[in-house]
């Protein structure tokens, strides 16, 4: 059975100023959630109540379909936002603790940390005391932090904020891998592109309310206009005058238009045939970064 | 896991940091040094018998006493010897003892004709030992209680300022932490003190001040449970004054209270040791009573059935500290943007548990 990681009509507010309002969704099993917004939309106060550092005004997190326990919660993995170990303590005694108080016994815990050190590329400073270690190292050894324990679903925020581009792949890499293993993976970013890049499933959060959830290509279906790109022999100027076409862009034999939702767009390529030759012809996908403004507007 | 599982895990984390950290292993050896020298040293540096010169015809009830006698031609030598402080003191014709600024109190005994002494209160104490005993009793329960105190205090911060805290609260109970901190405190202050005490105990012995050991025995058992409990419900406090702050410089800021609650007895014990109405009122106040109790018993002033009450007193305020203290601890732990106020905190949890 699959698992999946479900919150319901969740509330939060701070002071009088409501933060989250009726947020839901769901994280699949096996599949990487990108989870984006704006600053403030509310991305770190959804993963600290998935967590439970935060308790929710309203509403419910469950897992595999009931509510979620501190010994679900254990299982989890977590990054949150502003990182931090403890400076004065070695990278591999630190992460083997976090793994001992997520419940490992302690030949797992360092089992586990020896071999999650190599993975990210920490294997030789295992033993040097983390404030010792450049910034992009200690990123490395916060990722091993959060995943020390094996965990059973993953919450991540920011994971590739700050890191260099060789880390960003390690990250990557692991996450995927944990994805593969059958692992929900939520994961927030404001770099668009790298959940474009990165994520199946994509939750878009705009002032504390979820704007858009689903599958990319579903998004992508659902949330913009259908958009076509037309060149033929000589110039495009003509297309302005069809019926229903909305330009975009138009730049001599090439034209981009939108056409409204439900209507067939090949009437348009039939036109354009009769008139001479048509060198290209297609739909074009909007790009995240698109849906993003149209649905957060 | 449960919270004890977890209290342990965070205690070992802590305690193992500490046994690493220089500052206080210093700090432990330094006490050690003190103790010993403290105990060895002043009957070493008190001497052996005096040296007295004396003409042959007087010095036999000198040598009978043991006194090191150095036998002079007459008296103007053994007045000269004094002067020349070849001897500490002389005794010449009468018998009178001469000294340069003070008689010897073993060459005045060795002469004199005692009176039979009967003792009606044996146990009493020694005048110096009466002044010395309340003072080291509040030293060490205020240098512990401050020291640990702060440390307790500081490691808190340090999680809130790496923010490690977030993770920590996610995987544990957010009591666990704080119990886990407070119990790491408790053994290494208790284990300090229990190491300096083993080393006194074996300096009494060397400098053969044994009998002190036995009139302090009674005291010093009282002591072990009011420092255990008052050591508590300091530690509460300090967590919840660390929870409080963001940065480690806000520590002065927000630890005001704790370090009044922890002064004001010391210097109460200190000045008040010898009014007796004053001492019975603290050794009943949650926050003096660990070191003002066991200091009634060792002068005796106390009845069997008054340490008890007092404990039970202590005991009550500790459990109430300790619970606001989680709450404090618990409603500002998560507050990363600076201070939080003490009402803030006490009115709103955040975690789940």
């Amino acid at each position: 059975m699959t698992r999946t990681l479900r919150l319901d009509g969740v509330d939060r507010s701070f002071g009088d100023r409501q933060v989250l309002r009726n947020v839901s969704f769901e994280v699949t099993a096996g599949r990487m959630t990108g989870f984006v917004g704006a600053n403030g939309a509310g991305k770190t106060t959804t993963m600290r109540i998935i967590l439970g550092v935060l308790a929710p005004d309203a509403g419910e997190v469950s897992w595999g379909g009931t509510a979620l326990t501190r010994q679900d919660r254990r299982r989890f993995g977590y990054m949150p936002e502003e990182r931090g170990l403890y400076p004065k303590m070695t990278t591999r005694e630190q992460v083997t603790y976090l793994g001992r108080l997520h419940g490992l016994d302690a030949a797992a815990a360092r089992r586990s940390t020896d071999a999650l050190l190599d993975r990210v590329g920490l294997g030789e400073r295992g033993n040097d005391l983390l404030e010792t270690l450049s910034l992009g190292n200690q990123q490395r050894a916060q990722i091993a932090a959060a995943l020390v324990h094996d965990p059973e679903v993953l919450v991540l925020d920011e994971p590739f904020s700050g890191l260099d581009p060789l880390a960003v792949e390690t990250v990557v890499a692991v996450l995927r891998e944990r994805a593969a293993a059958g692992a929900p993976v939520l994961f927030s970013s404001h770099q668009l592109d790298v959940v474009e890049r990165l994520c199946d499933d994509l939750v878009i959060i705009g002032d504390g309310v979820i704007r858009a959830a689903g599958s990319r290509q579903q998004l992508r279906d659902s949330y913009t206009t259908p958009r076509f790109e037309l060149v033929v022999e000589h110039d495009a100027g003509w297309v302005r005058d069809h019926p229903g076409v909305t330009v975009v862009e138009l730049d001599g034999a090439r034209v981009v238009f939108d056409l409204p939702a439900g209507t067939d767009e090949q009437p348009v390529l039939q036109a354009a045939l009769a008139r001479g030759p048509v060198r290209a012809f297609r739909p074009i996908s909007p790009s995240l970064t698109e849906i993003f403004r149209e649905v957060t507007q | 896991m449960n919270v004890t599982q977890a209290t342990r895990l965070v205690a070992e984390r802590e305690i193992r940091v500490k046994l690493r950290d220089r500052t206080f292993l210093f700090g432990t050896l330094f006490f050690l040094l003190i103790a010993a020298a403290g105990t060895i040293l002043p009957p070493l540096f008190a001497g052996g018998p005096s040296t007295v010169a004396v003409t042959e015809s007087l010095a036999a009830p000198l040598r009978t006493a043991g006194l090191e006698v150095r036998v002079v031609p007459d008296d103007q030598a053994a007045e000269q010897a004094v002067r020349d402080d070849d001897v500490d003191a002389a005794v010449v014709a009468g018998p009178a003892v001469l000294a340069m600024d003070e008689a010897p109190n073993d060459v005045v005994n060795a002469l004199s004709n005692q009176p039979g002494i009967r003792l009606l209160d044996p146990d009493a104490v020694d005048p110096v030992v009466a002044f010395l005993v309340p003072f080291v009793f509040a030293f060490v329960f205020f240098l512990t209680s401050q020291t640990f105190g702060v440390q307790i205090a500081q490691s808190v911060i340090e999680e809130k300022q790496t923010r490690i805290v977030e993770i920590l609260v996610a995987a544990v109970p957010v009591r666990a932490l704080l119990a886990g901190k407070v119990v790491a405190g408790a053994v290494l202050a208790f284990a300090q003190i229990a190491l300096i005490a083993v080393v006194a105990v074996i300096g009494l012995q060397i400098g053969d001040s044994g009998g002190l050991l036995t009139l302090l025995a009674p005291a010093i058992g009282w002591f072990v449970p009011f420092f255990l409990i008052g050591f508590v419900l300091l530690a509460a406090m300090w967590a919840a004054a660390g929870a409080l702050a963001n940065r480690q410089e806000d520590i002065a800021a927000v630890s005001t209270p704790v370090q009044l609650a922890v002064m004001l007895p010391f210097f109460a014990v200190i000045f008040l040791n010898d009014n007796d109405t004053a001492m019975r009122v603290l050794s009943y106040l949650p926050f003096s009573s660990p070191t003002a109790m066991p200091l009634r018993l060792f002068t005796g002033d106390a009845a069997g059935w008054e340490p008890i009450v007092s404990l039970v007193v202590l005991l009550l305020t500790a459990g109430a500290f300790v619970l606001a203290g989680a709450r404090v601890y618990e409603g500002s732990l998560l507050r990363t943007n600076g201070r939080t106020s003490l009402r803030t905190a006490w009115r709103e949890r955040e975690t789940i548990g």
